[in-house]
């Protein structure tokens, strides 16, 4: 799936107003769909964990995130992360995993991140539920892409629309994160290495002469 | 490596030492292989580097992508285990609430301390930095010149191994031919910073760093280090040998499995066990020196923290190398009748003018190194250059407004990614889909850090006491730390900002935050280098000092400070390498002084 960004340009004042519909919808029987703030927080893995061991996420804390919220954070990272030539989508290299376990950590960055991301996601099924009447993660590319787009491009100072943006933000930046901490995420990016060589060369010279530098050191 | 517990230890040591990092594993390596018999306290648990690395384990292998938490303060592959800026249980106090005057302690509680993962940047304090009072009338001179010490720096250099180049730089000393190790190429983003530092007139030249870049010279070195002892030789030929050259992956602050990089696990401790004069006790949380009615150092008193009960190890010299907090700590807590201020503090500046390096950094967005074709550059991981202080003779013309120097180690590689974007968002605002991935690829690897490490003035507002209230949970009174920069690191480190940023513009590059008004919005917290430095300085007056030239303290002549304690002044270089050449000069004395019965 392509999710090149839609030209389309949705108009401030109906942005406004889909964040107006949703804080009012009743999403009354809903709310058993959202993970609640861990009042009790689990152990970390401590000072002094097995640094060799090869880890999955949940091996050291449970994850927390519902099926719902799961099923949104999938269909999210996808858009951001998708298949294309670069690489595959987001789950396919266990993006939704990685954020599922940093938004259950129990550590103070993590656990304000999940402040973010939680009712980031909430929001996001809400918006769609008042413009689409549907959830999110049902939605077609092309619907949830101009929601996406809505949001990114609109400047303002309102509550609703600041939080969605930071949500965004943070939610990329994990994505980030994690597809590019896979080995086809270091293929898409360009990084190369984390492999034993018999000798360091430096930069080959095709790299050389785009910089415009010479090798210094013989 | 293998401990013993205090129930097998032996009824009396020729010298006890207190530390396992770079001090006392130098110390131990010169000890036993002289054959005196030494027992090692280290309060940590013992670590194995060759089991315990995770060498190229992968962020999506790793809790968080490896993002660091407080459990792990540097992030989940850092080597250091049960350390950090804070020790469950062992606090430190601040003697200030001021923001600006608060001490960032970094305690590493483990075998080799620190060295585990150190930067592995070694760099030879040269002739101006022993003697800064002669040179500019700050501070003090150290009782020692660059030439009594160079031999030393020879010996460290060959036993460790160092990659580097010799640049007949002022005060930048080389070494004697053959001595450095190969350097490595310079990275794509490395050349871009020489090329820029040439025209604003900065140098960037090949970093010293103890990375073996090929294996060691097993059948000459040992016979250099060692004349005359063909024991010795075989021990230290031998633990050449099985160290392997570096091969280009996992970042030196993991540790080495491959013991391609001096850690004191990786060099000092293998062969010192080797030799059979070394017993290594670990969880041994040291309260104090005990001290018999001759005046002299008898042993140590320490906590065993695996049983909690309070034990002795007897030795006929006593050697401090916990650290210039844990050292001072140590000294201030061993208060006896005749000694009622703590041991060896006569002069009362036991724990008195600690210093830390200056840090401040810019980073830059170099479009040159926008979509650069993928290329392998993990390289020794760590810097392979650097820039040497070039501003010497601006000084001696009253050119600059702070004195002494600041080195700038470049950070620029593109180094695996993960845990965090590998670009910094602020770059990628609004972006997702295919585009974004796009941009990332566009921006990963355009990023050069110029870092300055410089040199502060010791100043008698910084110093570590004993908290008159405070004790850990073994029920040792712990530190209380009082901390302020002056006028000369805050400006130091605004002359860096204005350099680093000179040097991003004429690569064509922006940085990529907003410039700093004020040095104390750009300077790192005290502490932060994990520098620090001083507290028992050297000295030759017993008034104003509290060691000899040798690292021997005036009031007790069997206990010795080998780390940076005794340090007289915290040059920009870092002070690893000066330890170890400063604790092997200490231990031949040890071993002539207690050979002629003066100890």
């Amino acid at each position: 799936m392509k999710t090149d960004q839609s030209p389309e340009r949705i108009s401030r004042r109906v942005v406004l107003k889909w964040f107006a519909t949703a804080a009012a919808a009743t999403q009354l029987g809903r709310s058993r769909l959202w993970a609640e703030d861990m009042s009790s927080l689990p152990a970390g893995y401590g000072t002094d964990p097995n640094l060799t061991k090869i880890y999955q996420p949940g091996d050291v804390w449970p994850l927390t995130l519902k099926p719902k919220e799961r099923g949104l954070v999938t269909f999210l990272a996808d858009l951001i992360l998708p298949e294309d030539e670069f690489g595959p989508a987001a789950s396919a290299l266990r993006v939704p995993d990685f954020i599922d376990e940093w938004v259950s950590a129990p550590y103070p960055n993590q656990q304000s991140s999940r402040k973010k991301i939680i009712p980031g996601l909430k929001l996001m099924d809400e918006l769609s539920q008042a413009r689409f009447g549907r959830d999110f993660e049902k939605l077609s590319a092309r619907q949830s892409t101009g929601i996406l787009d809505a949001i990114m491009a609109q400047q303002g100072d309102e509550p609703q629309l600041k939080k969605a943006q930071g949500f965004l933000h943070e939610f990329t930046s994990l994505c980030m994160g994690a597809y590019y901490g896979t080995p086809a995420g270091w293929k898409a990016i360009g990084y190369v290495g984390n492999v034993p060589l018999p000798s360091f060369d430096g930069p080959p010279q095709e790299v050389l002469d785009r910089v415009g530098v010479t090798q210094t050191v013989s | 490596m293998p401990t013993i517990s205090i129930d097998q230890a032996k009824p009396e040591y020729d010298v006890v030492i207190v530390g396992s990092g770079a001090g006392g594993g130098q110390m131990a390596y010169t000890l036993t292989l002289a054959g005196l018999k030494c027992a090692m306290l280290e309060a940590g648990r013992s670590y194995d580097p060759q089991s315990e690395t995770p060498m190229f384990n992968r962020a999506d292998q790793t809790p968080l992508g490896g993002a660091p938490t407080p459990d792990k303060d540097m992030g989940f592959w850092d080597a250091t285990v049960d350390g950090g800026w804070s020790v469950p249980g062992e606090p430190y106090t601040q003697g200030s609430t001021d923001k600006h005057e608060q001490f960032t302690w970094w305690r590493a509680r483990m075998m080799g301390g620190r060295t585990n993962h150190w930067g592995r940047i070694s760099l030879r304090n040269g002739p101006y930095d022993f003697k800064p009072y002669s040179y500019d009338g700050l501070g003090w001179d150290w009782p020692i010149t660059y030439e009594e010490v160079a031999p030393y720096y020879d010996k460290v250099e060959m036993l460790i191994g160092v990659h580097g180049a010799n640049q007949g730089m002022e005060n930048t000393p080389d070494s004697p031919p053959g001595i450095l190790q190969p350097p490595p190429k310079a990275r794509i983003g490395d050349l871009l910073t020489q090329k820029a530092g040439k025209k604003v007139g900065v140098p960037v030249v090949s970093i010293h760093r103890a990375v073996l870049t090929k294996p060691l010279d097993a059948d000459t070195i040992p016979a250099k280090l060692h004349p005359g002892n063909k024991w010795a030789q075989d021990i230290v030929a031998k633990s050449m040998r099985s160290r392997a050259a570096c091969f280009w992956a996992t970042p030196c602050y993991r540790g080495c499995s491959i013991r391609a990089t001096y850690q004191s696990t990786t060099v000092h401790l293998p062969p010192a066990l080797e030799t059979g004069n070394l017993d290594i006790i670990a969880n041994a949380h040291v309260r104090e020196v005990t001290v018999g009615k001759n005046g002299k150092a008898n042993g140590v008193l320490f906590i065993d923290k695996s049983t909690g009960r309070e034990e002795r190890v007897k030795g006929k010299a006593v050697v401090l190398a916990a650290s210039s907090g844990e050292t001072v700590r140590i000294l201030l807590n061993s208060k006896s009748n005749q000694f009622p201020d703590g041991i060896a503090n006569r002069s009362g500046l036991v724990g008195k003018y600690i210093t830390d390096t200056v840090a401040m950094s810019v980073k830059g967005q170099i479009p040159a190194l926008e979509n650069l074709p993928p290329h392998n550059e993990d390289g020794a991981g760590g810097s392979h250059v650097y820039s040497p202080w070039w501003g010497y003779e601006a000084q001696r013309r009253g050119q600059l407004d702070f004195a002494r120097g600041y080195h700038i180690e470049i950070g620029a590689t593109r180094s695996m990614p993960g845990g965090y974007s590998p670009v910094p968002m602020g770059y990628l605002r609004g972006q997702y889909g295919t585009k974004l991935k796009q941009e990332a690829r566009r921006y990963y690897g355009s990023f050069i850090t110029l870092a300055g490490r410089g040199e502060m003035i010791p100043n008698e507002q910084c110093y570590a006491e004993i908290d008159p209230v405070v004790k850990d949970k073994w029920g040792v009174p712990v530190v209380r730390w009082h901390w302020k920069w002056s006028e000369n690191e805050l400006n130091m480190a605004l002359h860096g900002q204005k350099t680093f940023a000179a040097m991003i513009e004429e690569m064509g590059g922006t940085v990529t935050q907003p410039l700093a008004k004020s040095g104390y919005d750009l300077i790192r917290p005290g502490g932060n280098v994990k520098h620090e430095v001083g507290g028992a300085r050297m000295g030759v007056d017993p008034r104003d000092s509290v060691c000899n030239k040798w690292s021997q303290t005036w009031d007790v002549k069997n206990l010795f400070l080998c780390d940076a304690t005794s340090f007289v002044s915290n040059a920009d270089k870092n002070p690893t390498l000066t330890i170890m050449a400063l604790a092997w000069r200490c231990a031949d004395h040890i071993i002539e002084e207690s050979a002629k019965g003066n100890l």
